[in-house]
């Protein structure tokens, strides 16, 4: 899930938009943004894409890249993979039927949803539970934040993740499988994968070695539901649309991206499922030192709600998840009247599908590592022990990192000078080391030429 | 390095306080995740001990280069008989610590089973130390 360059990131910033407020700089989970000429800086290094400072921008700078819905013109079996939380952005009256018509009508020629192979996600997981006991407890690799929250905070625990691609992967090769057993020419499918978050694209655009991804179009969930929705004002209530095959999950299917989908439906006699960053981090931190014991399964959610919750979700996420649970609430209604969930069409090629899913380990890349050689790095740890004497530990962050322990890393390792503390250039103006014209130099080099007081820049 | 932490008696919220600082410092100096563990556990247990049967201590690490020393000393009721407190599942803790999920007989085997070096000393009625010693190689 990660290049020889290092992870591949979908999320950047807008220079355009950055007014360099710091809102996400205090928020980032893994302390990966700095301000640097009035902007936010993102470390490719730390960032796990988890969306955080997507959501907490007050002026939607952070973009999410993703390909030109035109696109899919360019392929006559253009496929549509669909997260069920897109079901859930639209309004009660809206039936899923109709959104179906509508993506056909936009251009998609297929459409397939991606839970549509969570069960068979499921069993994989049980079948690698059973023969790995050793390795519990296990944590699901359905989130990709969290896989790389993981490898670089908490290393100790890489060999936990259960090494299989999520519903996503094993979907998409389903869909390929599909057309191509029907004599459709791989050069004429283009797969598009309609993304809830910044993570699960940065998984797709990097995978492991040098096998290329089957997805070969990104588009944004939110940029999707502009156009649908927009499609189906234009068609107006009337509309009358032709007859199609519905889609039928199963219930475990549908609740399976949300809080809990996975815990219900493993093996496991004790496991838990958190989801939002900040939980999952205390949970882990509490992991990692071997406090909570006899536990197997951990579905772990980087998002407050899980899937219903991303990044690119446009409602709100405890609407969404219970228009979820009414549409799973009529699967489970269907079930018990004896039909079968279109989904399982899929258990014809379980084993195949099953032997696509697995990835290679994980591996720990720890951003934590102050140097390679441990003497080095204890020499940096005594140096930064006795710079923080000099910070003020308020972490006010007008140095341009979140905290005076961040800005001392930074300091130490090259990255950024303690000068820029606010607090420490009193003292060294006090001490003549430093005159006010260059502590107003080195404020305008973090937050930009434009934020001293107007009064000030026109004496200069 | 030198690392100081001080044990509150009775204070079992804050149990884990030294070996999460510790955690973290070793994870800092790329210390491998294997040996991390083992540190962090031998630790846990003797805070933990110092904190249900003492009236409170020190916890003292010094790390250098190759190896972590860890020394947890407290004043406290003291191990009249040593051996017999290493031995697994022997358990001297008072009921309501064994309630809060404490006290099952395994602090000090644990602690041997993760460190290389071991050495417990003890005066009745006045207190125990716990040094232990971890290589990192």
């Amino acid at each position: 899930m990660d290049n020889e360059q290092g992870f591949f990131h979908s999320l950047y910033v807008d220079g355009d938009r950055c007014i360099g407020c710091s809102h996400c700089m205090k928020i980032c989970p893994t302390e990966a943004i700095r301000i640097r000429d009035g902007k936010a800086h993102i470390d490719g290094e730390r960032c796990i894409d988890c969306g955080v400072c997507y959501s907490e921008c007050p002026m939607k700078a952070f973009q999410i890249m993703e390909d030109d819905f035109g696109e899919i013109h360019n392929y006559p079996h253009s496929v549509a993979l669909i997260p069920a939380v897109f079901l859930g952005q639209f309004p009660d009256e809206i039936r899923v039927s109709r959104i179906y018509a509508a993506l056909k009508d936009l251009g998609f020629r297929h459409v397939f949803e991606v839970e549509s192979s969570a069960l068979i996600y499921a069993e994989a997981k049980n079948r690698y539970a059973m023969e790995n006991k050793d390795k519990e407890p296990l944590i699901s690799s359905f989130c990709p934040a969290i896989v790389r929250l993981i490898q670089v905070k908490y290393p100790s625990l890489v060999d936990n993740i259960i090494p299989l691609k999520a519903p996503l992967d094993i979907s998409a090769t389903y869909a390929l499988k599909k057309l191509t057993d029907q004599g459709v020419p791989r050069n004429e499918i283009g797969i598009f994968y309609v993304t809830p978050c910044a993570a699960k694209i940065a998984a797709v655009k990097s995978p492991v070695g040098e096998v290329k991804s089957i997805i070969d179009g990104v588009i944004n969930m939110d940029s999707l539901y502009n156009i649908v929705f927009k499609k189906i004002k234009e068609q107006g209530k009337n509309y009358v649309f032709p007859p199609l095959e519905t889609p039928r999950l199963s219930a475990d299917a549908i609740l399976s991206t949300l809080t809990n989908g996975e815990r219900r439906i493993c093996m496991a006699k004790r496991s838990y499922s958190i989801d939002g960053i900040h939980n999952v981090i205390d949970f882990l931190e509490k992991l990692e030192n071997d406090e909570i014991e006899g536990v197997q399964f951990l579905e772990l959610r980087a998002c407050d709600q899980s899937c219903a919750g991303a990044t690119l979700s446009c409602e709100n996420r405890f609407l969404c998840s219970e228009r979820m649970y009414g549409r799973a609430r009529k699967a489970a209604e269907r079930e018990r009247n004896g039909e079968v969930p279109r989904e399982r069409e899929m258990d014809a090629h379980k084993e195949y599908l099953i032997e696509c899913s697995g990835v290679e380990a994980v591996q720990p890349r720890s951003v934590l590592t102050l140097d390679p050689d441990i003497s080095k790095a204890l020499e940096k740890m005594e140096k930064i022990r006795r710079l923080k004497e000099c910070l003020p530990q308020i972490d006010c962050g007008l140095c341009g990192s979140p905290t005076c322990d961040s800005l001392v890393t930074d300091h130490v390792c090259g990255k950024g000078s303690i000068k820029d503390c606010v607090f420490y250039q009193r003292y060294l103006e006090r001490t003549g080391q430093m005159t006010p014209e260059e502590c107003i130099d080195m404020m305008q080099n973090i937050w930009g030429g434009n934020r001293i007081s107007g009064e000030l820049r026109n004496k200069e | 390095m030198h690392l100081e932490y001080t044990v509150v008696e009775g204070d079992f919220v804050n149990a884990g306080t030294a070996s999460s600082s510790v955690k973290k410092t070793l994870k800092q100096l790329n210390v491998q995740p294997a040996v991390i563990k083992r540190v962090v556990v031998a630790l846990y247990e003797a805070e933990v001990n110092a904190i249900a049967h003492a009236y409170g201590g020190k916890v003292l690490v010094d790390i250098d280069s190759d190896k972590i020393k860890m020394t947890v000393a407290d004043k406290g009721p003291g191990i009249p008989d040593i051996a017999l407190a290493m031995q697994e599942g022997y358990s001297t803790a008072r009921p309501e610590v064994r309630d809060m999920g404490f006290g099952a007989g395994m602090g000090l085997p644990n602690m041997q089973k993760n460190v290389d070096k071991l050495n417990v000393t003890s005066e009745v009625g006045v207190g125990t130390t716990v040094e232990m010693e971890v290589a990192f190689v």
